[in-house]
């Protein structure tokens, strides 16, 4: 056995507890799961039913963790999780899986299946088995702090640029702040008009916040290619940065994954809880609405709809948030069919979109989004997370609609009512 | 061994380790789930585990509408047969005295014909679910020579039960052996295949909705 293949095995081993065991032993081949994964219905390749990409940590399981599969295991009878099938299962964990957990919610036994594959992804890539577009997404994380190489100097010229425009202070490193943003590099880079809305808004609120120069980066490379150790290195960055400041709140940006992965790993990566919260960005700006600090005017005619993102919803918990924060300002808001916990995901999310190979792939499943958006044609699409936007833009540009996308963090802070 | 001898060691011997084989395989497999443990979740919680974990257990019998349409024949194929399995497993006034001369109490019974039809409405639901699982390419591609088994361990207990009922062919003694050697096979195949699916259900429910239910997700 190859040194990088016993590490993967090692790998999938440290993944199987008694919630793997129960799903695996509850599994009957039903197959609703492929029914619910839009690279299922949109490809109709029985190949990547979601159960079947959890095969390489089942093996595992099986010939490990049950009596019966050791006696097989010894008598040669078990199927052994070789380089072969990780290399064939590569494309199916990583290029046809978004980690969206669309499948978790059907399953008729309570699989969580999702999280199966997740898991899987740990003894991929420990064996060396994941693509090169997260590779190097992780790599720069963490040698340069971002997926992106975005460095402090790129963010401290868009706050420049929002400073100058807004003619507000934008706090860097203030110890004793009660909020911390965090960013992810696509915000920075493409959308820096987030950075602008929150500026507004917090102004507006008088909520005393900053970024940190040290740790602003939200995103977690370690988490989309399932390498525990990297992702805790990078959730620690962000750790020692808010106990540095002394927040009590750290905000997680407009990112599905980047949420996932400071609100629901972080504490279990770096194994301790936090002295501080984790907040959805929307999750604060509710709570502001709540408490009455945030108040807008004027509403949009304009038919919107809202597009959960996979982990901020579904997996993540943030779904009435949004809506109490849409119907502020919308005077005209229609579901999607199946929206909320039970949304589609746009395609690219779970280190798809890092990772060029899927290209293809995910343009063509985004045909289950497009489908979804005609039955109720909306003038624009609100969301809360950049990569879905990115990609949802791609999405329309090649199946020819000409939908707008906005972030609903940028709405609000358009409809912000004058002191 | 003459078939008398044959017989009797079914209803005896045979079923005592039948018995035996069922009740120590699944406890074994219960038990090897529930030691390996589950790391507790250090994140701040939304909501709680136990709560939204029993309530997965129930609400996941119900699939919401979309899955309904896109998956109906497996639905309502396992709905049927699933139903008449409990029934006649369960409600068939002999099979009631069975269990009561091994439990120490009975339940009331449900009328044989209601049973009888139950029993005939499953057969058919099972041989429909093993067309649509070669005729379906997702389930062809799943389907492995388990699946197959267990299938078969599952419809032989019925359909030997109904020959038996109805006499067919056969002295009735020599039915009612068939019927009980096809169960023994049954018990003494469900610790080793997917058939645990019935006892552990309830825990992946349970991780499943808890998992959901601590990020303040119903599922």
């Amino acid at each position: 056995m190859s040194a990088s293949l016993e590490k993967g095995i090692n790998a999938l081993k440290e993944q199987v507890d008694s919630s793997v065991a129960s799903f695996f032993s509850s599994c009957v081949h039903c197959g609703m799961c492929a029914d619910a994964c839009l690279f299922y219905t949109e490809t109709g390749d029985p190949e990547r039913t979601p159960i079947n990409k959890t095969e390489p940590l089942r093996r595992i399981w099986k010939s490990e963790y049950t009596l019966f599969g050791r006696v097989g295991k010894m008598l040669g009878l078990t199927k052994k999780v070789d380089d072969k099938l990780l290399a064939d299962w590569e494309t199916l964990v990583y290029d046809s899986c978004t980690l969206c957990g669309r499948c978790s919610m059907v399953c008729p036994v309570g699989n969580d299946i999702a999280l199966m594959i997740r898991k899987t992804r740990e003894g991929m890539a420990a064996a060396g088995h994941a693509p090169e577009g997260l590779i190097g997404a992780t790599t720069r994380a963490v040698t340069i702090g971002s997926p992106m190489g975005v460095k402090w100097p790129a963010l401290e010229a868009q706050i420049g640029h929002v400073e100058k425009d807004t003619g507000m202070k934008v706090p860097v490193d203030v110890v004793g702040a009660e909020y911390m943003l965090l960013l992810s590099s696509m915000e920075i880079m493409n959308f820096p008009e987030f950075i602008d809305a929150v500026t507004r808004i917090f102004k507006h609120a008088g909520i005393s916040w900053t970024i940190s120069s040290e740790a602003f980066e939200a995103t977690n490379s370690g988490i989309q290619i399932g390498v525990s150790d990297i992702a805790a290195e990078l959730v620690q960055r962000i750790v020692d940065a808010a106990e540095k400041l002394k927040v009590k709140t750290v905000i997680s940006p407009e990112c599905g994954h980047a949420y996932m992965a400071i609100r629901w790993e972080g504490p279990n990566l770096v194994g301790k809880p936090f002295s501080f919260k984790v907040r959805h960005i929307l999750e604060v700006l509710d709570e502001l609405r709540k408490d009455g600090r945030l108040k807008t005017t004027g509403m949009e005619s304009q038919k919107l709809t809202y597009h959960d993102p996979c982990q901020i919803s579904r997996r993540g918990g943030v779904i009435d948030e949004p809506r109490h924060l849409i119907d502020m300002i919308a005077g005209n808001f229609v579901e999607m069919p199946d929206h909320g916990k039970m949304n589609w995901c746009c395609g690219a999310g779970g280190g798809v979109s890092s990772n060029e190979r899927a290209d293809e792939i995910r343009l063509k499943v985004f045909q289950r989004k497009k489908d979804q958006l005609d039955a109720i044609k909306p003038d624009a699409i609100i969301s809360a997370c950049s990569n879905c936007r990115i990609h949802l833009e791609d999405g329309l540009e090649e199946y020819g609609m000409d939908i707008p996308l906005l972030s609903l963090t940028e709405m609000l802070a358009e409809h912000l009512a004058e002191d | 061994m003459s078939e008398i001898e044959f017989l009797s060691w079914i209803r005896g011997p045979g079923f005592q380790i039948a018995t035996i084989v069922l009740v120590a395989g699944v406890v074994i497999r219960i038990v090897e789930i529930l030691l390996l443990g589950r790391k507790t979740n250090l994140a701040e919680a939304k909501g709680s585990e136990m709560s939204s974990g029993l309530r997965t257990v129930v609400t996941r019998m119900i699939p919401d509408a979309g899955t309904f349409r896109r998956s109906t024949f497996t639905i309502v194929a396992g709905y049927i047969f699933h139903i008449g399995l409990f029934v006649t497993i369960f409600f068939y006034a002999p099979h009631i005295l069975l269990l009561k001369n091994i439990i120490g109490f009975g339940w009331p019974s449900l009328p044989t014909q209601v049973v009888d039809a139950l029993a005939m409405v499953s057969i058919i639901a099972l041989l429909a679910v093993l067309v649509h699982r070669f005729s379906n390419k997702v389930l062809r591609f799943l389907t492995n020579f388990e699946d197959l088994l267990v299938w078969f361990v599952t419809i032989a207990p019925l359909v030997t039960g109904y020959v038996a009922f109805h006499r067919i062919g056969l002295p009735p003694s020599t039915l009612l052996g068939i019927h009980i050697l096809s169960v023994e096979l049954l018990m003494v195949v469900f610790p080793f295949t997917k058939l645990m699916h019935t006892f552990t259900l309830f825990m992946a429910r349970w991780y499943g909705g808890a998992i959901s239910g601590y990020r303040g997700v119903a599922s």
